[in-house]
């Protein structure tokens, strides 16, 4: 579980986020929802410790990130992964090798272990074996997105962060992403946090969602109490678009 | 302020830099290439700059030395000693500040805005130690080979040159070449390459990780990293000369 605290953080006199709390839970697919600007990636960002935060607590099962040493953090981060919004393989690396890459980091076993890891990995996100010689320039933006959720599952995380997984996908493909980081967070008991301005995201794995809006949170709830919320800026960001807005009708 | 902003920052990303890898096998997986792509791949141009600098000395020094009162020998000297002292160590080193500084500084620059650094850093990884420090050993173990090369290449096409249009006899400029040798020019060479190397990498690789925006501001931190490379080539140039010459 990860805890945030009354946190706050400001850039050169804008405060982007203000006196936010919130629990993403153990298990569960927590969604940080809201409209561009309103600080969902810089909450992100704080709770992963890529930003430091002006007050409060960010706390991974109990241990107070903000508190912790450099040495510490990096610790604590073998226990974290993440799916980036670009999917930030490395370009110099191939597929399997990007994947390969935190076992050869950090994992104590011999290399036909890290190998067999591997494999597992990419062909737990339905990769076919044809494409693990392939640099990530070579494959699909889906695929991109796979190989990504394959290295950050690599060395088994307790978190898993997803920063807007959808971004650039058809909705097909994202649908295939969303219930890969769905499943994963099930079947690991991973902690997994997305970033997403993705209704249809929100609709199909939000178990816990946390609206942000103007820096501060809005609302918490799960996708089957969205329908039923008094709030207007949610429902005004939820309920935007015409297809929407009969759901929520159909849902009330 | 920024200046000293700057300094701060880059002292205080030396000093992650220069720590212990993770992983010292990532480390001897990663040396190689760098020493292909900083050394190897500068080859042609210190081959290309080299061979024609030596001959257009040569040239020069003979049509700019034509009192009958300065021995025949004079161009081969006045070419090795250019070549020596500062053509193949401060000259060249400027010219690698653009080819290699360049490719540092927008190789992790355009990794640090496709996030692949923030990647590195969530791993747990120490970015700066793992992409920046094979780097800096790389092309400060090339270094001396570059200067020593570029010094025989020099000499060598200001003998051609010399040879073939017949400005010079062959045994003048061979004599000029031997005339009253220093090795220690050839120490003082090395020596200050060395610190260039250095500059030359930690500058771009500063630019580069400290780049932020788009492919617009890796370009900016590109221009940034040859620029203040060169002048604290310059810089150190004099330092050093001063501290070994003197």
């Amino acid at each position: 579980m990860i805890e945030v605290k009354n946190v706050d953080k400001s850039f050169e006199g804008n405060h982007v986020l203000k006196n936010v709390s919130a629990i993403f839970e153990t298990g569960k697919t927590n969604m940080i929802i809201g409209q561009s600007g309103s600080g969902k990636t810089v909450l992100m960002k704080s709770i992963i410790g890529l930003h430091r935060i002006d007050n409060g607590k960010i706390e991974y099962d109990g241990r107070n990130l903000p508190q912790m040493r450099m040495s510490e953090i990096r610790i604590l981060r073998r226990e974290v992964g993440m799916l980036f919004q670009g999917s930030a393989l490395f370009d110099s690396l191939s597929v399997l090798e990007n994947v390969m890459y935190p076992l050869e980091m950090f994992f104590s076993g011999t290399k036909e272990e890290m190998i067999e890891r591997a494999y597992f990995c990419l062909k737990h996100v339905s990769l076919e074996e044809k494409s693990f010689g392939l640099a990530p320039s070579e494959i699909s933006g889906g695929m991109q997105k796979r190989v990504a959720i394959a290295r950050a599952i690599a060395l088994q995380p307790k978190y898993l962060f997803c920063d807007e997984p959808n971004s650039g996908l058809d909705p097909k493909t994202s649908l295939i992403i969303d219930k890969l980081i769905h499943e994963i967070t099930h079947e690991f008991g991973i902690t997994t946090i997305i970033n997403s301005h993705d209704m249809n995201s929100v609709m199909e794995i939000g178990e816990n969602i946390i609206f942000i809006e103007k820096g501060q949170k809005a609302w918490q709830g799960s996708k089957d109490d969205i329908f039923h919320v008094d709030n207007e800026a949610l429902n005004n960001f939820v309920f935007a678009s015409q297809l929407f807005k009969q759901v929520r009708k159909v849902n009330q | 302020m920024s200046l000293l902003s700057d300094a701060g920052k880059y002292v205080l990303l030396m000093k992650r830099v220069f720590v212990l890898p993770d992983r010292w096998k990532m480390f001897f997986r990663q040396f190689p290439k760098e020493l292909e792509k900083l050394g190897l791949d500068s080859l042609p141009i210190v081959i290309i700059i080299s061979v024609f600098i030596g001959a257009i000395m040569t040239i020069q020094t003979k049509l700019n030395s034509a009192n009958p009162l300065l021995p025949t020998y004079t161009t081969g000297l006045v070419t090795r000693d250019t070549l020596l002292l500062e053509f193949s160590s401060t000259i060249m080193c400027l010219i690698l500040a653009g080819k290699v500084g360049s490719n540092i500084s927008s190789e992790i620059g355009t990794m640090r805005i496709t996030e692949q650094i923030d990647a590195l850093e969530i791993m747990g990884v120490n970015s700066a130690n793992y992409l920046i420090l094979p780097k800096i050993v790389a092309f400060i173990v090339m270094m001396p080979f570059l200067v020593i090369f570029s010094m025989a290449l020099g000499l060598v096409g200001g003998y051609f040159v010399g040879v073939f249009t017949n400005i010079i006899t062959t045994a003048d400029y061979l004599t000029g070449i031997q005339y009253s040798f220093v090795p220690y020019y050839v120490f003082y060479s090395v020596v200050k390459s060395l610190v260039f190397a250095f500059l030359i990498t930690s500058v771009a690789a500063f630019y580069g990780y400290y780049a932020n925006g788009g492919a617009l501001d890796v370009g900016k931190a590109s221009t940034n990293a040859v620029v203040n490379s060169s002048i604290l080539i310059l810089f150190f140039n004099i330092l050093i000369t001063g501290l070994m010459l003197n």
